[in-house]
């Protein structure tokens, strides 16, 4: 057992060692800290301006080899402000990239959040009631709507809300964010629902699947031999074994609400994560993006070595290869 | 392959530049349509290809009715040369340098108006000038006063070309990774496996961003990194059916008749997947499409697609009278292709993937 945590945890740090080697080959080899200066400072700015950006910036060492001190190059500064999450600071207005990510979990969270916990209860009542008709006319309407909803842009969902409910019907605000609670749910009904929105038709098929997997199985006839009513076949014994798949595709979402939606925040005025990142493509900010995209694989990777641990721990089933 | 949107202004000194652009454009579109006529001669004698395509045909035909009318305009925008075009009495001598293509033929060359105008408009709108072709917009103009059904109709090629552009990237790289992974195990996996994970930890957005940006913004560009994010779960697929390929009769039975690995997995793994890379690309296709526009809308994204489309709309919304004929084009286009796609796509599933067919009760 405890052999298998080390292995899984070791192989988890390689992969966050691979996941740095990448981000390392992309931000300071195929775009070089020169090019980043070159975008900073603008095309025509003399050579002296430029060198003393990149040595502001902390982009003035040699790439991988330093003859005089080998760990003064911008390969071991990368993984050393990666690795003790320090960052450095934002290449486009200096404030440390550590402070700004901590300001923008919350309002991150605070959208994700009920989104993801919405989007599931909703998600998986709707797939229940439609795998429940299975074969019928409901079902066929239900997976249809499914496709349809999955069929349109996540772009038009944000723009007809926006339109309808903001600007039609003036129900709830178009845009913003505030820190105080009684005003904050006012500003999250319309991210919150879009999301919600747009996720459902391909969640409700998803959990459909998995559902109607489950009714063919064995146990299911045994049930109704047994002379259990459908409904309770449907919530005792199929929902309780459909579980697992389900919690499985659940948990490795989570890592990500952390992360925030980017389009939803953008557009929706709120000051997370996922807005910050749109801040990064619009003024070339290239130290805070590899940031972004370090946190994201992070948490990524912590989450699912936490599952395979968890499953191993709690499931005897699985094999501790 | 740049699009040859009208309005780049080709000045005279990139002329030559513009000339080789759209004959390369003319010479993929013939390769495209021999490739596919190449491959249906020689699949037609395939009982199960046959099969299958005769009951894609059976049970979704309005489905591909309507894949094939935007294959046809794709095509169709794809096919350009240099010329006066029939309805253009006061094209300018620009024009006449500039290559246009079948679609853009089928509208005057001046049909631009100077601002907008609303679907079959007669009178003019904010007092601007007064509508050259008078009730002829059927989608009304953009603030530019291009003909948003002129435009909608190029998006097609936009759209098409994100998808198959990068099945080109991803189906390649995925088949090799993924066959000698499955094939050869061991060490080779192992690598492969950890590149896997490795890209497939980083978000996808995220990564999709951050390789735009680094790469610089451009259909290449685009569809590379669209290339990056998207061939790992694909690899994955082959990397495991391959393994259970591995283990059948036949493939022992090659392998004791002494041939070559390579022989082996040419004659033997692959026709064996090639089912996985229809349903694949069907699959993947509306996923690439839907990223281009949210990356379109983050002002990273192709010219002239759809997602441009509505980004540039979006604000048009709030004018007074409300401009919607604009969202309205490129929205129920991009919808159409997606939901045919996508019903397609499950019929592609059902019909090739036997383990479907099983679960389908």
């Amino acid at each position: 057992m405890l052999a298998y945590l080390v292995r899984r945890t070791l192989y988890g740090g390689a992969t966050v060692f691979g996941v740095l080697v990448f981000l390392f080959l992309l931000f300071f080899s195929v775009t070089t800290p020169d090019d980043i200066a070159r975008k900073a400072v603008g095309e025509k700015a003399p050579p002296s301006v430029l060198e003393q950006w990149k040595a502001n910036h902390g982009y003035d060492m040699p790439l991988v080899w330093n003859p005089r001190d080998f760990m003064e190059t911008m390969l071991a500064e990368h993984f050393r402000r990666m690795l003790t999450f320090d960052f450095g600071r934002s290449d486009a207005d200096d404030t440390p990239i550590a402070d700004r990510l901590r300001q923008g979990v919350l309002p991150s969270l605070s959208v994700t959040l009920p989104l993801f916990s919405i989007g599931i209860v909703l998600g998986i009542g709707l797939s229940l009631f439609v795998a429940f008709f299975r074969e019928t006319y409901i079902d066929r309407a239900g997976v249809f709507l499914c496709v349809l909803a999955m069929s349109i842009s996540m772009l038009l969902y944000i723009i007809g809300a926006q339109y309808l409910i903001g600007k039609l019907f003036r129900w709830v605000p178009i845009s913003g964010f505030d820190s105080s609670p009684a005003v904050i749910a006012r500003f999250l009904a319309l991210p919150v629902l879009v999301g919600v929105l747009s996720g459902l038709g391909s969640n409700v098929r998803f959990y459909r699947t998995v559902f109607v997997e489950e009714t063919s199985r064995d146990y299911v006839r045994t049930a109704r031999a047994k002379g259990c009513t459908d409904t309770q076949v449907m919530i005792r014994h199929v929902l309780r074994n459909a579980m697992i798949p389900i919690l499985t595709n659940v948990v490795i979402a989570i890592p990500f609400l952390f992360t925030g939606s980017i389009l939803l925040e953008s557009f929706f005025g709120i000051p997370g994560l996922g807005a910050i990142t749109v801040d990064a493509i619009n003024g070339n900010d290239f130290a805070t993006l590899r940031t972004m995209v370090y946190i994201g694989s992070l948490l990524f990777i912590a989450g699912q070595v936490l599952t395979d641990v968890s499953y191993a721990l709690v499931d005897p089933r699985v094999r501790l290869q | 392959m740049p699009s040859s949107t009208r309005g780049c202004g080709f000045s005279r000194g990139t002329q030559g530049y513009a000339v080789e652009l759209h004959v390369i454009s003319n010479v993929v579109v013939a390769v495209i349509v021999g490739g596919l006529g190449a491959a249906a001669w020689r699949l037609r004698k395939s009982l199960v290809w046959r099969g299958a395509g005769r009951e894609l045909l059976r049970r979704r035909p309005i489905a591909l009715a309507v894949v094939g009318l935007y294959v046809t305009v794709a095509l169709l925008d794809s096919i350009s040369w240099i010329g006066r075009s029939e309805a253009g009495r006061k094209s300018e001598a620009v024009a006449l340098h500039r290559p246009g293509s079948v679609i853009d033929r089928l509208f005057p060359a001046d049909f631009d108006e100077k601002s907008y105008s609303a679907p079959f408009a007669h009178t003019e709108f904010y007092g601007g000038a007064s509508l050259r072709y008078a009730g002829r917009h059927p989608l009304g103009t953009d603030i530019l006063g291009r003909d948003v059904m002129h435009l909608t109709l190029k998006g097609a090629r936009v759209a098409l070309l994100i998808g198959a552009f990068t099945s080109v990237i991803v189906i390649p790289l995925a088949l090799v990774f993924g066959v000698s992974a499955g094939y050869f195990g061991r060490r080779t996996d192992d690598v492969v496996f950890f590149v896997m994970s490795t890209l497939a930890s980083m978000p996808g957005l995220l990564l999709l961003i951050a390789l735009i940006v680094v790469l610089g913004r451009g259909t290449l560009q685009v569809c590379v990194a669209l290339g990056v994010t998207s061939w790992v779960g694909f690899c994955r697929v082959v990397r495991g059916e391959t393994f259970k390929l591995r283990e059948l009769e036949y493939v022992e039975a090659a392998r004791a008749l002494g041939l070559a690995d390579a022989r082996i997995i040419l004659r033997h793994v692959l026709p064996n997947l090639m089912h996985l890379v229809v349903i694949t690309f069907v699959l993947l296709f509306s996923g690439l499409v839907l990223s281009e526009a949210i990356l379109s809308w983050l002002g990273i994204g192709i010219d002239g697609s759809w997602g441009q489309m509505i980004d540039q709309a979006r604000d048009e919304l709030s004018r007074e009278p409300i401009i919607w004929w604009n969202l309205t084009g490129a929205a129920m286009a991009l919808f159409g292709l997606i939901l045919a796609v996508n019903v397609v796509g499950d019929a592609v599933r059902d019909v090739l993937d036997p383990r479907t067919l099983r679960e389908r009760l």
